[in-house]
């Protein structure tokens, strides 16, 4: 029947039953295929289409943020997003919170050889929807592939480009006595969310992972004029790490009042039956800004006007301490340290 | 209101912190052990002690199971993943304590070790179910609470025949510390541990009841009360010895009632008596050996003991000498009373077991307390 087959025909991908063979990665033409069925089909732009080693980007006209992540999420499908999702999202947010507009990504992809290729498409899918959605560009990329059982189904790496508002500067080193801390909404949904999968936790309302892109929030939050030192975003480590990094760059100390920090009831819940405290627990669609005192209030107004701000919140203050250390005061009325979480606690969260 | 809230509300703390001011006559001072880690970890991560007066101090007692291992059970644990190249299922908490020879079961993963964290022994099951050609061993610790499980497990891989699970059994039971303890020179005779009663355990009194502990209250003359872990169970269990004292009484008394009864769990301790017998003595951290403190398999469970499995001697090691584990477990000495503490031992790098869990007493003073030393220093 050879007969019927069109000249110059190849198959193509099967995107239902295929599995990422050694060959998608050794450079030939098994590679080519899976990059135009599945990479460029989902993420193809005009400089992608370059199909050069590089690609020759616009002047940007201004100061450049870049940033990179790693991605090693397990399960790599979660309640709320997947790895594709969380590797725009995480590498967007570094970008967004150093004051950037993101504007581009570059993506490396480790298969790991028998991955399905459904899975694949599925990811890449997602991050090309949540690249659509930040509003950024995917402009170089690359795939290897390891042999069976020397990788975990997928590793994605992402790098960030943005360009920085003339005349802004915000930095982790910023922070003033006096000064105000906020936080953008509830803390600890991502990591509970990976982790109640992981558990096979029941609860009445599953935990959704709050993965998202902030730079719509961080532009409303800079729009206000406000005087901002820093922002960041809590990921490993949560917000206990984030805050003791800020307190330790900028040698100061932060109080904390714990009443004011959301937490949504499940996620509590959660925390409180595996013994863990949500302060240490990772976000991936939060940030912590510090601003003056006297600018707070606005800021706080407009974080909440955006979707993804609505349960923002002023959450303390940085005090003068030469030891930097990140207090709180408990809902309960005593007051305690907040420290970085030792060892491992929730490995492969993001 | 949410269940978690309504035993942390920071309102109803403050008046019983009121009632206990009131409570507390100046001229005496007054000295609580809490005995479990839960407990320690509590009082730290609220704040307790900023809301009691001045004279009325806790201790911290040895129910932290992690701490109170010995060295020479870690290493046991070490050399079936290393040696006898097991698949070993523990705790997260136990992967970090300091063992012989500068290892742990983290750095003994490193070398090769197949050393998995479990969240359950029901985990280790699966894990041995899945691998029908490894021998899979959970390191079982804790108290009288997490017994249950483990003897359900035994009975389980009994029932299937699963032939490749077994347990190196480390269970320790509360009642014998607490007597090491009252028996200890420092308490008994020395002095140098004033202790005027005792904060009960929450979980492992569901299990026992709040019965064993009236030999303590009436050959001992010390009051106990049994409390829950919330902060405010605490606060009302502080109220409650007070109060006590104050009486001349030594009374079990129950604050958490709403869990515990006077019998406690008949059914979990025939399910313990089913398949554990006491060891005529165990060695626990800091208390060193102490009788009948602990559990051992029956032998007509021989099959699923580790220990028998795989022929281990215990061989007991003595701790870092500079380690003040030993004396903290006791009460006699406090975390900031080591040198080590917070310079060359951190939760980062433990020199001790009771840095390691988060219910030991230098991890929970490092982690949630440390601002107040330097505060007091300055
Ligand atoms: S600080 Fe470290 S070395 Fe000192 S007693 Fe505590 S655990 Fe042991």
């Amino acid at each position: 029947m050879s007969g019927t087959v069109k000249p110059g025909y190849a198959r193509p991908l099967d995107l239902k039953h295929g599995r990422v063979e050694m060959s998608h990665g050794g450079g030939g033409r098994a590679m080519a295929q899976l990059i135009a069925e599945l990479f460029t089909r989902h993420l193809g732009n005009e400089y992608l289409a370059q199909g050069n080693d590089g690609a020759v980007l616009p002047p940007a006209g201004g100061r450049l943020v870049v940033g990179t992540d790693c991605h090693v999420v397990s399960p790599l499908f979660f309640p709320g997003g997947d790895i594709g999702s969380l590797a725009v999202h995480g590498t967007v947010n570094d970008v967004a919170v150093m004051g950037a507009a993101p504007l581009y990504l570059t993506a490396g992809f480790i298969l790991e050889e028998g991955f399905p290729l459904a899975d694949l498409a599925r990811i890449v899918g997602s991050m090309a929807e949540a690249a659509n959605r930040a509003g950024v560009r995917l402009v170089a990329g690359d795939t290897k592939v390891v042999e069976q059982g020397k990788g975990d189904g997928l590793f994605i790496t992402t790098t960030g480009v943005g360009a920085l508002p003339a005349g802004l500067t915000l930095s982790g080193d910023l922070a003033r006595p006096g000064d105000a801390v906020l936080i953008s909404g509830t803390i600890g949904d991502h990591g509970m969310a990976i982790m109640s999968r992981r558990e096979n936790l029941a609860f009445d309302a599953p935990i959704l992972s709050d993965s998202a892109a902030l730079n719509g929030l961080t532009a409303a939050m800079l729009a206000t004029g406000a005087e901002l030192r820093l922002m960041r975003d809590p990921t490993r480590g949560g917000l206990a790490a984030t805050l003791n990094e800020i307190a330790h760059q900028s040698g100061v100390g932060i109080h904390l009042d714990e009443a004011a920090i959301p937490v949504k009831p499940e996620v509590e819940a959660a925390c409180e039956l595996l013994g863990l405290d949500p302060l240490n627990i990772a976000n991936e669609g939060k940030l912590v800004a510090v601003c003056a005192e006297s600018d707070a209030e606005r800021l706080v107004a407009a974080m909440r006007a955006h979707p993804l701000g609505r349960a923002a919140a002023r959450i303390g203050r940085v005090v003068e301490d030469g030891r930097h250390f990140v207090q709180m005061q408990t809902r309960f009325g005593g007051r305690r340290m907040v420290d970085w979480l030792a060892g491992e606690q929730l490995p492969r969260i993001c | 209101m949410r269940y978690v809230d309504e035993f942390r509300d920071g309102e109803v703390a403050q008046g019983i912190a009121r009632a206990i001011a009131a409570e507390a006559r100046p001229e005496r001072r007054y000295n609580f052990m809490e005995f479990c880690g839960g407990h320690t970890h509590a009082i730290s991560r609220y704040g307790v002690p900023d809301l009691l007066p001045e004279n009325v101090r806790m201790i911290h007692g040895p129910g932290c199971p992690v701490c109170v291992l010995p060295i020479g059970r870690i290493d046991l644990a070490i050399r079936l993943a290393l040696t006898h190249g097991v698949v070993l299922c523990t705790y997260a908490d136990t992967l970090r304590v300091p063992a012989s020879g500068g290892l742990s079961l983290m750095r003994a993963r490193s070398r090769g070790g197949d050393i998995r964290m479990v969240y359950a022994v029901t985990d280790a099951l699966k894990i041995a179910r899945e691998n029908p050609h490894k021998q899979v061993v959970f390191f079982a610790i804790g108290f009288e609470t997490t017994t249950p499980p483990t003897a359900v497990a035994i009975r389980q891989a009994c029932a299937e025949g699963l032939g490749n699970f077994s347990v190196l059994c480390c269970h320790v039971l509360t009642p014998p510390a607490i007597m090491s303890i009252l028996e200890s020179p420092e308490v008994r005779t020395l002095g140098s541990v004033p202790l005027d009663g005792f904060i009960g355990p929450a979980h492992v009194s569901t299990i026992i009841g709040s019965r064993p502990y009236a030999f303590f209250a009436e050959e001992y003359r010390k009051p106990v009360v049994i409390a829950g872990f919330e902060p405010l169970d605490v606060m009302q269990a502080i109220l409650m010895l007070t109060r006590q004292v104050n009486a001349g009484r030594a009374e079990v008394e129950n604050e958490f009632t709403r869990a515990v009864t006077p019998d406690g769990n008949a059914k979990a301790q025939a399910l313990v008596a089913g398949v554990f017998e006491l060891r005529r003595s165990f060695e626990w951290r800091g208390l060193g050996e102490v009788p009948y403190s602990a559990l051992k398999i029956r032998a007509a469970y021989a099959e699923f003991d580790a220990e028998k499995r795989f022929e281990l001697d215990y061989t007991p090691v003595s701790d870092n000498k500079a380690c003040e584990c030993g004396a903290i477990l006791r009460g006699v000495k406090r975390p900031t009373d080591c040198k080590l503490f917070g310079t060359v031992c951190t939760p980062e790098t433990p020199m001790g077991s009771c840095m390691v869990s988060s219910e030991g007493a230098c991890a929970a003073h490092y982690t949630y307390g440390r601002h107040k030393e330097s505060e007091a220093a300055r």
